[in-house]
């Protein structure tokens, strides 16, 4: 890359201020403000506080509630990073083999992608409404009386299933075109060397696939943890009270309906430690990724 | 190893467009074939089809004699090698020769075994713990070609395997593909568009055009004697003279040049077209009974020939000469012996004589 260099040094600085501006303000000092609100109790109005150092870090801690909650969250990312990848793979691989009608079938595909996260909340309230819910019913005809609010399993099933269907079309759009970018010929060698075709898969165009599968394993991750709050917020909104919900679900809920901001910037400072690592995590992985070609 | 026979193979596609109009090609075994022509003139879908990487619309396909139209292409004993190479990028070279035979259930032993000779044979051994991004083009051709070999296959199929290959390259693996094949002593179907390797590497040549088999013929036959205008001119570099002319008793009538003598024993006032190889024909200063007059343009060194562009009458005709022969200076003509004319039927494009 060719290197510019400044004769003034303003102009690199003028440069740089609007995008440093913008972190800044969006970023470092929210981020600031929350480690510091975590270290001090706050009474409900948010005029005064009392600086309690890592108490409300302890109180979290020893909290059965929020450790319920943590676990939840576990299964909860689980479920969703596993159920959306492998459905998103499925269709893309299903997609692929489609010669006649293939546009019209992926952009089916991809439609529900475009639906907000509220929107996407409101549906799935709707699919599994008490009584007449489509799924509810189907439920129904199981055997299972399905309410969603009320049974803690039944939310949990709820708040997954939608947050799974809103991220299979990411997932199936970069499949997919990670799958159109495998070269028609080491399949066609693949199919002489390789009798079974779930074998072929498995071991020639899965592990091609694999550093698209690593990126969208961390997005899912992130999107699971951090951007199902919508679906979340819609699904939960009357009676967030004894149901499952997310960490970050649950800093919005003890921050601004519970009026604990020490403890709810504790829990931020938690997640955004859980960012950290992540990031980390992704970029030691990405840096080894073999690149093939 | 294996004959393997085409018996009027037709491809048609879905949308109608006749790929392959029924070829009909018996191979011996052990017989390097080559499959030549112009781009879409359906040697690739041939070979696809041979492969089971395309369906057969119709005809039979023999391997050995086994049926194989509808069997997977895993189950029709043959190896390819493909343009691109298609190696396995995320494999090394070792588990690029080895992958095929392990899902044939072979032995760990007899596996290690096979790759390791195929490796020594063609001088990998040193590389079977890389990738294929790590090797060079030459390499990764041989690797290609190693897949191929391990699995000792009743047919090798080539899909012009060496046109990504630089010229020098090229030269010399068509020398290792070729001494390979006869070392092994596989049957083999070599598709190129490339004229030089097909005259050099195949025992017998099939040239197609347009999804139809001009000629199945040596090299020697294909040059000599060419069925068609379409392989006299397709076939040989600088190609083959052509004009457009009548038969005439004892000649050929060449509007604007004039007769061309000829033995011929054919029925008068025909349309033919006739051709001569640019390397039949001499150049002289002395005019007799079988010269034209010939207008010199200008002369192409090639070093070991050279290439005397020129006129007949007003027909754009080229002479090859050997380098020893020098352009005599004055007048010139062009000797036309009868025995190097070669007459076609202009209307069919077939061969009179």
């Amino acid at each position: 890359m060719k290197r510019a260099s400044f004769s003034n040094l303003w102009m690199p600085v003028l440069l740089l201020l609007p995008q440093v501006s913008i972190i800044f303000v969006f970023f470092y000092w929210p981020a600031f403000e929350a480690l510091k609100s975590s270290f001090y109790l706050q009474d409900p109005f948010g005029f005064s506080g009392t600086f309690v150092g890592l108490d409300n870090y302890f109180t979290l801690f020893q909290n059965a509630e929020y450790l319920r909650i943590s676990l939840f969250t576990l299964v909860f990312t689980v479920c969703v990073t596993f159920f959306s990848l492998a459905l998103g793979l499925l269709f893309a691989v299903k997609a692929d083999k489609v010669i006649r009608g293939a546009s019209t079938y992926k952009t089916l595909l991809m439609w529900v992608y475009a639906v907000a996260p509220p929107v996407a909340g409101i549906l799935g309230v709707s699919l599994f409404y008490q009584g007449h819910g489509l799924i509810t019913q189907l439920f129904a005809f199981f055997g299972h009386e399905f309410v969603i609010g009320v049974n803690y399993y039944d939310t949990g099933f709820a708040l997954i299933a939608v947050s799974i269907w809103k991220q299979v079309p990411i997932n199936f759009i970069f499949f997919l075109s990670g799958l159109q970018s495998v070269p028609r010929s080491i399949r066609e060698a693949a199919m002489i060397d390789n009798r079974s075709s779930s074998r072929r898969f498995w071991t020639i165009t899965f592990p091609l696939l694999a550093p698209t599968a690593f990126f969208l394993l961390i997005t899912n991750i992130t999107y699971a943890m951090f951007d199902t709050f919508g679906v979340i917020d819609v699904m939960l909104r009357s009676e967030p009270g004894n149901n499952p919900m997310t960490l970050t679900y649950k800093v919005y809920v003890d921050g601004f309906r519970g009026g604990d901001l020490g403890g709810s910037s504790a829990q931020s400072v938690i997640l955004m430690i859980l960012v950290l690592a992540l990031t980390i995590f992704q970029f030691r992985l990405i840096e080894r990724r073999i690149h093939y070609t | 190893m294996a004959t393997v026979s085409l018996k009027t193979l037709q491809k048609i596609y879905p949308n109608g467009f006749q790929a392959v109009h029924g070829a009909d090609i018996e191979i011996a075994d052990g017989e390097f074939i080559v499959l030549v022509g112009p781009s879409g003139c359906g040697k690739s879908t041939l070979l696809r089809m041979i492969a089971g990487l395309e369906e057969i619309t119709s005809g039979d396909l023999l391997i050995g004699d086994r049926q194989v139209n509808d069997l997977d292409p895993a189950d029709r004993d043959i190896a390819m090698v493909f343009q691109n190479y298609a190696l396995y990028p995320h494999m090394t070279v070792y588990n690029n020769m080895a992958y095929g035979l392990r899902n044939r259930k072979i032995s760990k032993e007899n596996i290690d075994k096979s790759v390791r000779e195929a490796a020594s044979l063609l001088n990998l051994a040193e590389y079977l713990d890389r990738r294929p991004s790590q090797l060079s083009g030459g390499q990764r051709q041989r690797v290609a070609m190693g897949r191929a070999i391990v699995r000792e296959p009743a047919l090798f199929l080539f899909d012009e395997p060496l046109s990504n290959l630089d010229a020098k390259l090229r030269n010399q693996m068509r020398i290792e593909i070729r001494k390979l094949q006869r070392q092994l002593g596989t049957t083999s179907i070599y598709v190129t568009h490339d004229q030089v390797e097909a005259m050099t590497m195949a025992d017998r040549i099939v040239v197609l055009n347009a999804g139809n088999i001009e000629q199945i013929g040596t090299p020697d036959e294909i040059y000599h004697r060419p069925a068609s205008v379409f392989v006299a001119s397709f076939m040989g570099a600088p190609a083959m003279n052509m004009m457009e002319g009548k038969l005439a008793s004892g000649g050929i009538e060449i509007e604007g040049v004039g007769l061309l003598k000829s033995d011929h024993k054919l029925d008068a006032n025909s349309n033919v077209s006739v051709g001569v190889r640019p390397e039949k024909v001499k150049l002289t200063t002395k005019a007799n009974g079988i010269t034209q007059p010939f207008i010199h343009d200008f002369t192409e060194e090639l070093g070991a020939a050279r290439l005397v562009h020129g006129r007949l009458g007003n027909k754009p005709f080229v002479v090859n000469l050997h380098q020893e022969d020098e352009v005599p200076q004055g007048e010139l003509y062009a000797t036309l012996s009868p025995d190097t004319l070669h007459i076609f039927d202009t209307e069919t494009g077939k061969r009179l004589r």
